[in-house]
């Protein structure tokens, strides 16, 4: 990861392993009445278009309901798309049979956040990991030294494989996660919030595992997250999501040395730092109120009912800009893209 | 903010809790949840207290409110405004709860109550303490409300707990904790179910009242972020028991305690590029059963054989407030993370070495 700055630059010239256009997930809200008629949707994913590139991490980061997870699932057609295109090394998946999906599949796999949820507490820790390895008829050729490897890989051992789930801490059980989505050898993995239920002390030795493997494997991680100073630590791009849309892009070091976008300079104020003196003489960009219910989102820029440039710093005229117009995810001269009209670079660490 | 705060006459401690020791008796063995806390509280400052999931820190303040369920067996000492707690009865308690001592819970959808509107849980508060009537309880509720920021306090009031977001829910249970003008607020995770935005208004929520009331304030978290932001002084706890306890920045800057510096090492910052973080072998031990000695050893790289033989109590350094329990804390001093940690960061891949040691 210490190539980013070279790759990142290069990127243009590479061609991304997983693409996605435009991508738009509604869900549908049910009446409470017998018929339970369809009285509107939930805009979980609205217009959301970025490219992996080969060895890439892009993070992935919002608050909850921004439709970051959505967005990773749609990815990985684990729910339908309502719109748009998702392509795996130039391959539409929308256009995939089931049988095309499955063997496409063995390209795209996710660690879940949860590691006492996503591992069935009834199957010993070796049948967990050799489960995909059977589902794509791999076991039968030297199936069972592969889990042992695996095992070894993510760094435990391989004579504990007998053991069940309940037996290993939270750590060792997003090992064990990341273990079986290591399986299939993909080229793409799909973190959903892989850390946020361990401990710091864990969470170290966790990211340190994935880094190394992306290094070791050639993988592609899409990297999802509310938390930015992890995300700081494994992207080598960053995609911020604000209710349902992408507000800002950038390569990690420009996100946080000059973000554009009003949202990810609140965000990025917002976050404490484990830095007492700092702490005390940071500026804060407040913001007040909640996310707006994404069943009903506002018109024009999702974010100006909580945006302190559109409260405080604009006139009646520019605001009628962001209430009538969807800004557009686009470079505005800041070097990198970003949805806001007023655009304006900020330094804030 | 700081222990000069005009509010804070220095010595002058409204909370002191002794060698507080709590133990829950399972069909597995004794679980040692706290293990000998002591603390002082001042007035006007805030407390932190950072620690890991199992490591006691929100017994222990369960404990000083006389919370715990009846099977819990506590011991030690814990006296507010000179008055002994742990003897008290549940009524001499209750007075003290909500007046003296109030509370903010993590989740403040299960601290409300569902089916009461939050002007009346409010006002419930003020009628429990004070001879008042309900026409200037409900009044109260209304300021308060407007203390804690929420917009429109006087239909705020009227709504359930389930019309608010998770950001109002808390402050509406901030302004229940300030109610009564405590001397003494524990927030225990007060912002851990919220989104960083949120959570930086809650903080705010917490400071006002705190200034407002002049109470002081022990914050739990096991966010150091939170913690280096908020607390004036810092207590970090590991396995039941303080390891590590001084100013913000002494704890910070200058850590005595591997535990300290391990925790420090391990968490990717915001503010700083790091290539690589520095976790900490092993996982927290269980605390049934616990063998002797300093329940960090097995985690730790300056380990020795005392270390296994005798747990460290809390001493000093050059500064006499700043206690540290380790063995060799003047080995921890001046040293970075990675200097002490490195054999577990510079593995190439986890063997077996790291975290991913199984638990015998």
């Amino acid at each position: 990861m210490t190539e980013t700055a070279l790759d990142v630059e290069s990127t243009t010239s590479r061609t991304p392993v997983l693409s996605a256009r435009d991508i738009v997930k509604h869900f549908p809200v049910h009446g409470g009445g017998i018929l339970r008629r369809r009285i509107g949707d939930v805009h979980a994913v609205c217009g959301v278009s970025f490219d992996l590139y080969p060895n890439e991490t892009l993070g992935l980061v919002g608050e909850s309901g921004c439709g970051k997870s959505t967005t990773a699932r749609v990815v990985l057609n684990l729910q339908p798309a309502t719109a748009g295109e998702v392509s795996f090394e130039g391959q539409n998946l929308n256009s995939l049979g089931g049988k095309e999906m499955r063997r496409l599949r063995r390209s795209m796999q996710i660690v879940f956040q949860d590691p006492y949820a996503s591992l069935d507490p009834r199957i010993p820790v070796n049948e967990i990991i050799a489960e995909p390895l059977r589902i794509h008829g791999l076991y039968e050729n030297g199936g069972k030294e592969r889990v042992r490897e695996l095992l070894a890989t993510v760094g435990l051992r391989p004579e504990h494989g007998n053991r069940f789930p309940h037996e290993f801490s939270g750590g060792q059980r997003q090992r064990i996660g990341v273990a079986r989505a290591l399986a299939l050898e993909p080229k793409v993995l799909v973190l959903d919030e892989p850390v946020s239920a361990l401990d710091v002390s864990i969470q170290a030795g966790v990211l340190n595992l994935l880094q190394d493997l992306q290094a070791e494997l050639g993988l592609s991680y899409l990297f999802v997250s509310h938390d930015l100073s992890v995300v700081r630590h494994v992207a080598d791009r960053i995609a911020v999501m604000y209710l349902g849309r992408i507000v800002e892009i950038a390569p990690a070091e420009q996100l946080f040395e000059r973000p554009a976008h009003p949202y990810t300079q609140a965000l990025i104020s917002a976050i404490p730092v484990p830095d007492p003196r700092k702490e005390r003489t940071r500026q804060r960009i407040v913001i007040t109120g909640d996310v707006p219910s994404p069943a009903n989102p506002p018109s024009g820029c999702r974010f100006r009912t909580r945006c302190p440039k559109f409260a405080n710093e604009l006139s009646e005229g520019e605001r009628k800009l962001c209430v009538d117009e969807v800004p557009e995810l686009v470079d505005r001269g800041q070097g990198h893209p970003s949805a806001c009209h007023y655009a304006e670079s900020a330094q804030l660490l | 903010m700081t222990p000069t705060d005009p509010t804070a006459t220095t010595g002058d401690t409204v909370l002191e809790v002794e060698d507080l020791t709590v133990q829950f008796p399972t069909d597995e063995g004794l679980v040692q949840a706290v293990r000998g806390v002591s603390y002082e509280l001042r007035r006007g400052e805030v407390l932190g207290i950072v620690g890991e999931s199992g490591s006691g820190k929100s017994v222990t303040s369960l404990a000083v409110m006389g919370l715990l369920p009846k099977t819990a067996r506590v011991s030690g000492s814990v006296r507010f405004n000179g008055r002994e707690l742990l003897e008290s009865g549940d009524k001499e308690l209750s007075r003290v709860r909500g007046r003296g001592i109030s509370m903010v819970f993590q989740d403040p959808m299960t601290s409300l109550n569902p089916v009461y509107t939050i002007g009346d849980q409010i006002a419930e508060t003020l009628l429990v303490h004070n001879d008042i009537t309900k026409q200037a309880a409900r009044k109260q509720a209304v300021e308060l409300l407007e203390t804690v920021h929420i917009p429109n306090p006087e239909q705020r009031a009227k709504a359930y707990p389930h019309e608010l977001s998770g950001g109002m829910r808390q402050r509406v249970v901030i302004a229940i904790a300030m109610a009564n003008q405590p001397d003494v607020i524990i927030a225990d995770e007060p912002t851990t179910a919220l989104d960083v935005t949120v959570q930086a208004q809650i903080l705010e929520a917490l400071r006002t009242a705190q200034n407002e009331t002049g109470a002081a304030m022990i914050l739990i978290t096991h966010d150091l972020g939170v913690i280096a932001g908020q607390a004036d002084r810092v207590m970090v706890m590991y396995a039941g028991k303080p390891v590590e306890k001084g100013t913000a920045d002494e704890v910070f800057y200058t850590p005595r305690m591997p535990y300290t510096l391990g925790l420090l090492g391990s968490l990717p910052r915001l503010d700083v590029k790091t290539d690589r973080l520095t976790p900490i072998a092993g996982a927290p031990p269980s605390v049934i059963n616990m063998p002797p000695g300093c329940p960090f050893s097995p985690r730790c790289p300056l380990a020795e054989d005392i270390c296994d033989q005798e747990e460290p109590s809390l001493e000093p350094g050059s500064n006499p407030e700043h206690l540290a329990a380790c063995h060799f804390s003047y080995r921890v001093e001046g040293h970075a993370p990675a200097d002490l940690f490195r054999q577990a960061a510079d593995d190439p891949l986890p063997t077996g070495a790291t975290e991913g040691e199984v638990r015998e």
